[in-house]
């Protein structure tokens, strides 16, 4: 299948996670959406990971194998940020027994 | 490589001294020490005693202009220490994690000062980022405190999934598939769709972190919410080393494109001086004022991404100590004021006259008076804007926005010196005064002989 197909898919995969970001206001939702954003991120980095791989296996039989590498880094930090966002979340629940975002406005003034 | 191991492994000291000392001014001290020996240790690097040897398959790169900004990134955290290192302990009652978390940021500071592949780059800036968040939330019972660290949270993981999608881009139009930034810069002979998105989506996020106009708009309200001590730290020694990381990134993956992307860079320093300036002008409370400051000054240090010469490279060495060191200073005198607003500063002069004094010296260096470093900071930063021969509405237009910039921070002064009132002071230390004294000394000093830092960067350490 040509690289088009995967590029496509992952771009659609994440304008629908920053859309979510955009237009949702509930904490949670939004949370997902970035993780949305981070996968489709994911994909796109094996497919083309798989494109270097086979442009460049005669010369190099571990072509393309960084990107695959990357995508084992972009889910430890994913982990990492869930474990810390997760914190606040539950941290803003306690005080005010809301997530939703339309709260976040006592700073504008 | 020994400030990346040494920052860390003080980290898990710092947690491991919560754990088994209560006394506060254990902590404290055990945090100076290592800072202290952060410092030396990061010299040692300069002076080529390298503690341990790995073989880093050339993911991370020393040269002299990212160990001399971690120098005056530790030197800039030391002082800070000194000043509100107690402040920082009744933020809230988990003082010694508060501690760990700043040395694990600084080690992402190292990290983002030398990395070679955009692998490096992302994991520093999420190093960097993820012990910010919490330190942004550190006051949980403050519903300001949670709302900026949520607001910071969700910006920054947005900020990181623009960052990603450009990375991959990158990674697409490369020959090889690799993240080195000799591969990509080399990438740029085919100029694919794929490498001008992924070029113009890393500038979008490193905006976003350098909180750079029009993608500043968390950082009034994350910079106001926060307890007071960290925003210190944020708004100087981080915002300072993303600067390096955004200006090395560029520098050597894009240098050679300059021509095709100078132009939107040209357009955000001119929308950012312009928005900081006009709206910090408005502010009533002294802590948004500086949030939007340093957004302003965000707008000069810009412009040494515009140009990407050797002035600006002095420039921005120079910019950073002098920027971090006046901000770390006046953050330091705002923490021990009960009110924030311009009023709470009312006559201060006549009861605290020694405070009173070295804030206006921190002042001036932000507007950029001559005789303190930032005049000339904003010197460099114009002069190799000037070098280019290009942009000269540019740096008129700069030049006035630091004639607005004079308003809003001679404001303080004013209220400093010419009102009267009866401005409410927590207790100060005669060591805290004399930390500040010292740091408007490093002001001047700097102001006078700028040279005496830059040539740092030429002698040939390594």
């Amino acid at each position: 299948m040509p690289i088009n197909y995967y590029i496509f898919l992952a771009v659609a995969l994440f304008c629908i996670g920053v859309a979510g970001v955009l237009t949702r206001r509930n904490a949670i939702i939004i949370f997902m959406c970035v993780e949305l954003m981070l996968n489709a991120v994911n994909l796109l980095l094996v497919a083309f990971s798989k494109m270097h791989h086979l442009a460049l296996a005669k010369v190099d039989p571990n072509a393309g194998i960084n990107g695959q590498i990357f995508v084992f880094f972009i889910m430890v930090v994913a982990a990492a940020e869930v474990s810390v966002g997760l914190a606040i979340i539950v941290m803003m629940y306690r005080n005010t027994h809301s997530i939703d975002v339309n709260f976040l406005n006592r700073l504008k003034h | 490589m020994n400030a990346i191991i040494f920052s860390a492994v003080w980290g898990i000291v710092m947690m491991f001294s919560g754990v088994l000392s209560n006394n506060k001014k254990t902590i404290q001290a055990t945090a100076i020490v290592g800072l202290i020996l952060l410092f030396i240790v990061n010299l040692l690097d300069l002076g080529g005693n390298h503690f341990i040897n790995i073989d880093l398959h050339n993911m991370l790169y020393f040269e002299t202009f990212g160990l001399l900004f971690n120098a005056i990134a530790f030197g800039a955290s030391l002082l800070y220490f000194l000043l509100s290192s107690s402040d920082i302990l009744k933020v809230g009652v988990n003082g010694a994690e508060y501690f760990a978390l700043i040395f694990f940021v600084l080690c992402g500071v190292s990290i983002v000062t030398s990395f070679n592949t955009l692998l490096m780059l992302f994991l520093g800036i999420e190093i960097i980022s993820i012990p910010l968040y919490i330190l942004t939330g550190a006051d949980k019972r403050d519903l300001k405190s949670n709302e900026a660290s949520l607001k910071y949270f969700l910006m920054g993981a947005f900020s990181t999934g623009l960052m990603l999608l450009g990375i991959t881009f990158l990674y697409g139009a490369t020959a090889n598939g690799s993240f080195f930034l000799d591969d990509i810069a080399a990438a740029k002979t085919s100029l694919s769709p794929l490498y001008i998105i992924g070029l113009l989506l890393l500038l979008v996020s490193m905006s976003f972190k350098v909180s750079a106009a029009p993608f500043h708009f968390w950082t009034p309200d994350v910079y106001d919410g926060a307890p007071t001590v960290f925003t210190s730290f944020m708004a100087t020694i981080v915002k300072a080393a993303v600067f390096i990381a955004f200006i090395r990134l560029f520098g050597d993956a894009f240098g050679d494109t300059i021509q095709r992307w100078q132009i939107f860079v040209a357009i955000i320093i001119a929308a950012t001086l312009f928005i900081g300036n006009i709206t910090a002008v408005f502010q009533q409370s002294v802590k948004r004022m500086l949030a939007y400051s340093s957004i302003a000054q965000a707008g000069f240090m810009l412009f040494a991404l515009l140009t990407l010469n050797t002035f600006a490279k002095e420039g921005i060495i120079l910019y950073t100590a002098a920027y971090s060191i006046a901000t770390i200073g006046i953050f330091a005198v705002l923490i021990k004021m009960k009110d924030y607003s311009f009023e709470g500063f009312n006559g201060l002069a006549k009861h605290h006259p020694t405070i009173a004094a070295v804030t206006t010296i921190f002042l001036l260096s932000l507007a950029g008076i001559p005789l303190t470093a930032g005049f000339f900071a904003k010197y460099y930063m114009l002069a190799a804007a000037l070098q280019t021969g290009k942009f000269l509405w540019l740096v008129i237009f700069a030049v006035l926005c630091a004639a607005i910039s004079v308003y809003y921070y001679f404001r303080i002064i004013q209220a400093m010196y010419f009102k009267e009132g009866e401005p409410q002071v927590l207790e100060t230390t005669l060591s805290f005064r004399v930390v500040l004294i010292v740091l408007s000394i490093i002001i001047i000093l700097l102001g006078i002989f700028p040279q005496w830092l830059i040539n740092q960067i030429y002698y040939l350490y390594l």
